[in-house]
């Protein structure tokens, strides 16, 4: 399965990048699956994604819980909760 | 869906880095519309004070696409549950200063009571679910500024409000 990450705020600057292309191993197939796949990258990304830090995901643009399922083509973004207004 | 339908409002969006004008909006708003009783505003700014640091500039990053569409549910969910008769929201990005505008919702309406309900609600969800950040430049250097949680509970508190009122729980 083809994604597109998008990534906002405090995690783009973490992460070093604003998104990517990536193919998920096959057996990922929800949002929570995705981030525990990021996370094994290490560094950044398991502090931000596995350990006590808040963040949000969109699924092709909108809000979503871990438990939502991905397809492919998806739009996945994830960012730090919301601070505007 | 237990809630009663409304006339549809007329709801526009916009996310800009220019300013804004109060006034020109609030009489753009209510053209031609003699059943208006009651245009409520708020207008959010720039502070030059948060968390004891001189914020000499705030910098607004938001998620463009995603954005528009979030302040859009918004505009039209607050339409679902109060007879509006019009919705503008102006929320700015880029680099601000302290004393500049930063959002303007401005709710018009047949009664006060609507309006300054619906306008609230806007505000209340657009600070938990529309994709913006902001970094607080300050003397020691740049920081995001992290989410507080009364802007949730802000936002959760419409759902118990709307399950009294309605006797339907809001599961959106």
């Amino acid at each position: 399965m083809q994604l597109q990450l998008r990534y906002f705020a405090r995690l783009r600057e973490r992460f070093g990048r604003d998104g990517e292309s990536i193919t998920l191993p096959a057996g990922i197939e929800s949002v929570a699956g995705l981030v525990t796949h990021l996370a094994a990258r290490g560094d950044a990304w398991a502090e931000e994604l596995a350990g006590e830090k808040v963040f949000r995901v969109a699924l092709d643009q909108e809000l979503v819980d871990f438990s939502a399922p991905l397809h492919d083509g998806a739009e996945v973004a994830i960012f730090p909760p919301v601070t505007g207004g | 869906m237990n809630s009663p339908t409304f006339p549809i409002a007329r709801i526009a969006i916009a996310v800009q880095a220019g300013d804004f004008d109060l006034q020109a909006e609030s009489l753009a708003l209510r053209a031609g519309d003699r059943g208006v009783g009651a245009v409520v505003a708020f207008v959010g700014l720039v502070r030059d004070l948060n968390l004891a640091d001189d914020v000499v500039a705030l910098e607004l990053e938001h998620y463009p696409g995603m954005t528009e569409k979030a302040l859009q549910q918004i505009a039209e969910q607050a339409a679902q549950r109060w007879p509006l008769h019009a919705v503008r929201v102006v929320h700015r990005v880029g680099k601000l200063h302290p004393g500049d505008n930063i959002v303007l919702v401005l709710v018009a309406s047949a009664h006060r009571h609507a309006a300054f309900e619906a306008n609230a609600f806007i505000m209340d969800y657009l600070k938990t679910r529309a994709p913006f950040w902001k970094k607080e430049w300050t003397p020691d250097g740049p920081r995001w500024v992290e989410a507080r949680e009364s802007d949730e509970s802000a936002a959760a508190r419409w759902h118990q409000v709307l399950s009294e009122q309605y006797g339907n729980p809001d599961h959106d």
